[in-house]
């Protein structure tokens, strides 16, 4: 990191108005100006660097600017780099990025819409995380305060692009959709079968999380971001008390360490598990589903006698886990892994004995591995695709670093490689688990209580089940959160959905969606 | 495929047996509060870490007074952890589904001490008991049985927790059909509507309109801390709290999010009030 941030001096002596390591291994650059772009381009080009995500703060109130964040890692190195630059309140503009590079494309937009800078030369510049019919507010910014009673929306709905031509249809589906799952809406333009185009309208469940972060005492916080995305509890719990950690210094005790860790692991299983399950139901393929839904249980058991909650809640907190174990509770780990093992391996075969199964999986909703790296896919799909990030070897926290594991990596990125990522994931955690539960130190769950303190910022990385979920904070003064940014793996995978289900049939979008099986609520926020 | 029966007929039957007989609980599952209002010597503790407001104080000349709200309990267990004198104990009760929201309510007045504490209970509202066992209940339903339901589930802003736990009651474990309910994929062939939330500003118009599309007689079921009351959401510029604040509620379950039992204990509450419903409603 040392000659990447010498190097930028060198190449960018005006532009650089300080260099900071704000929390340890994370390296703040703070930059004159609003225009990251130069900068940008030349750490991707010439450092391989991966941009992970962008976000902005508002501090007119303290220092007269807003702050856009950039955030990127690259290849070999565990450290992350943050550019800083500053825009001006009188002229609430910054250069887009989202031409070069789309993988932000998302993220520029929810900047315009929650703060009101715009993102000049944005290629689609339309609203994305408020709604078309919403009055012309943007609720990040300090002045807009969180109770806020908007009037009835009377604004405009959303236009969807027309497709036009001889048989081309759309079908509109959702927000409340026909399975049991979270609300969005999609508009398929299609020619007979195949799906010409698919138009996404996300943010139905934004709830106002990121603001309701701003002014909550820290302990509190802990537990909306285990509300963000409620199959992945404890991943966002652990990354937003990973950032708490990184930006006050407060050093998790091994054995906490390592109970995060076989958690994490579980929820990864139950997921991937359930996913296995689902997606084998999507093409008709119902026992399979059952099977899974009945091992699923097994684990949701073990996850209540690990922590009180089938969803892992309440267990994480900052400086390690709320509830020690006792040694039947480590016992059932083993115990239940063991059922769990050769559950799982009967589920496998009973998969791939199906050919029809296999039939419907292979070749349907391929997402390439160029467009995959484009758009910054990150997680299972990342992986089937050929993007070979994973934050657990890449970034490594908790006790990975003491649990050898391989990272499935495929090339193909059609849903027949997303269910195998899943499935080698699944033999890859259950072996990891029961590396730490045998390497479990003893000792406290849970370092000292101690007061925050204020005006520190740090990231919180954890590899989800899902993919990597990026939590930012800024602390505030009385042990309370200035702002708290969130980035759920969904955020970047949406796009890469539409990718996906070009040409294929109608009836494989299920199966498509469900193959990603992305975050609604992660997304929405 | 003969593997495939094969296996399915070595596993033999994994259905659980609620409500008949009680669920299998983790010792350390979390369930409803319970409180020793005579001796609680003082909520501020509790209701100082209670992430949800579930526990509130209100003190005014010289009164506490304290509230605990069902409806709002994430059953996190800070308050039991914070509370020195041993009074908030969490207990493994799970059947917490009411049909009125204000039983989900329990407010007690002390006397207040010049230090803070509290000194004589003066008055106590009783607590959340739930209204008809999960037993009781099935009973009921046995009489039920011939005819089925439909349940239309609506997310209309949840994180996707309590959807977790309501695709889990179709597993072979729950298995809800063995009640001769199921999930459907439209309001209009719905009798009951199930909603998770909190209602977002963004999902009211299309909660409004699946309310409307679902024929009567019709039940709604709020599910979940969030369904309820907006539960760690709350209230804000996005969100409008609790599913009754768009359409009327028939059964509130409490849970963040509840298990698949207590989902059932609800949900088969709510079923008594379809029948009754039924004999009111001429159905073609």
């Amino acid at each position: 990191m040392t000659s990447l941030l010498n190097n930028l001096r060198e190449c960018f002596p005006e532009q650089i108005r300080a260099v900071e390591e704000t929390a340890p291994g994370q390296f703040t650059v703070l930059l004159d100006g609003p225009d990251a772009t130069e900068m940008a381009r030349h750490l991707m080009s010439g450092y391989q660097a991966r941009l992970v995500t962008v976000f902005a703060e508002d501090r007119v109130q303290v220092e007269g600017v807003f702050y856009l964040y950039y955030v990127f890692d690259r290849p070999g190195d565990p450290s992350w780099l943050i550019l800083k630059a500053s825009v001006a309140a009188e002229n609430p503009t910054f250069p887009s990025l989202a031409a070069e590079f789309p993988a932000v494309n998302w993220q520029e937009r929810e900047i315009q819409d929650w703060f009101g800078l715009e993102a000049v030369g944005h290629p689609n510049p339309r609203r994305v995380a408020l709604h078309d019919n919403w009055p012309d507010v943007h609720p990040l910014r300090k002045d807009f305060p969180l109770d806020t009673v908007l009037p009835p929306f009377e604004g405009e709905r959303h236009v969807y692009r027309p497709a036009h031509g001889e048989g081309v249809f759309h079908i509109p589906v959702g927000p409340v959709h026909a399975g049991i799952i979270e609300p969005g809406h999609f508009d398929f333009a299609v020619a007979g079968e195949p799906i010409l185009y698919l138009q996404l309208r996300m943010f139905y469940t934004h709830k106002g999380t990121e603001k309701l972060f701003e002014n909550l005492p820290i302990q509190r916080a802990v537990f909306l971001a285990e509300s963000i995305s409620g199959d992945s509890a404890f991943s966002h719990g652990t990354a937003f008390c990973r950032a708490i950690e990184q930006a006050s210094g407060i050093e998790v005790p091994a054995r906490a360490q390592f109970q995060r860790t076989i958690l994490l692991e579980l929820e990864r299983i139950v997921n991937h598990i359930s996913d296995a399950g689902a997606i084998a139901n999507d093409v008709g393929f119902v026992i399979a589903n059952a099977h899974a839904g009945r091992v699923r249980e097994i684990l949701l058991g073990l996850c209540e006698t690990l922590t009180g909650s089938r969803m892992l809640r309440g267990m994480v907190a900052p400086g390690g886990v709320r509830r020690d174990w006792q040694r039947t509770q480590v016992e059932a780990i083993e115990k239940t892994l063991k059922v769990v093992q050769r559950e799982f391996r009967d589920l496998v075969a009973m998969l791939q004995s199906s050919n029809s199964t296999r039939e419907r999986l292979q070749r349907t909703g391929i997402l390439r591995a160029e467009k995959a790296s484009m758009l910054g896919v990150v997680g299972v799909a990342g992986r089937a695709s050929g993007v070979d990030l994973d934050l657990r070897r890449d970034h490594p926290y908790e006790a990975y670093r003491h649990l050898p594991f391989r990272v499935p990596v495929y090339q193909a990125g059609d849903v027949r490689h997303r269910l195998l990522v899943r499935i080698d994931e699944v033999s890859e955690s259950i072996q990891m688990v029961r590396a730490a539960v045998t390497q479990l130190p003893d000792g406290p769950h849970r370092a000292p209580t101690q007061p925050i303190p204020p005006d520190r910022c740090a990231i919180g990385a954890v590899e989800g089940w899902r993919g990597e979920i990026v939590h930012w904070v800024h602390t505030g003064y009385g042990n309370c959160l200035e702002r708290c940014k969130v980035k759920d793996p969904s955020l970047n995978n949406w796009p890469a959905i539409v990718e996906a289900v070009e040409g294929n049939i109608i009836a494989d979008f299920p199966v498509i969606n469900k193959s990603f099986n992305l975050s609604y609520s992660g997304t929405d926020r | 495929m003969f593997k495939i029966l094969q296996k399915s007929i070595s596993i033999g039957t994994v259905t659980a047996e609620y409500p008949r007989v009680a669920p299998h609980l983790a010792e350390q599952f979390r369930g409803r509060l319970e409180f020793d209002f005579a001796a609680w010597s003082d909520a501020r503790p509790a209701a100082d870490v209670c992430p949800t407001g579930a526990i509130a104080i209100h003190d005014c000349d010289g009164v506490r007074q304290v509230t605990v709200d069902y409806g709002r309990c994430i059953f996190c267990g800070e308050c039991e952890q914070a509370s020195a004198d041993g009074a908030v104990r969490m207990t493994k009760q799970f059947e917490l589904a009411v049909t009125d929201r204000r039983d989900l309510v329990i407010t007690a007045e002390y006397a207040l001490q010049a230090d803070g504490h509290h000194g004589e209970l003066l008055s106590f509202s009783s607590g959340p008991i739930a209204e008809e066992p999960g037993k009781r209940i099935e009973a009921a339903i046995h009489k039920l049985l011939g005819r089925s339901l439909a349940i239309r589930q609506v997310d209309a802003g949840s994180c996707n927790g309590c959807e977790q736990e309501i695709v889990a009651l179709n597993n072979p474990v729950h298995d809800i059909e063995r009640f001769g309910i199921r999930f459907v994929a439209s309001p209009r062939h719905a009798d009951m509507l199930l909603v998770t939330g909190p209602v977002t500003r963004n999902m009211e118009l299309a909660l409004r309109k699946t309310w409307a599309a679902t024929p009567d007689p019709k039940v709604v079921v709020a599910v979940g801390a969030c369904g309820i009351s907006g539960g760690i959401f709350g209230t804000n510029y996005a969100s409008l709290g609790g599913v009754d604040a768009v359409i009327p509620v028939d059964v509130y379950i409490p849970g963040c999010p509840p298990r698949p039992e207590a989902l059932l204990h609800g949900i088969l509450l709510a079923l008594g009030l379809v029948r009754q419903r039924m004999g009111t409603h001429p159905r073609g």
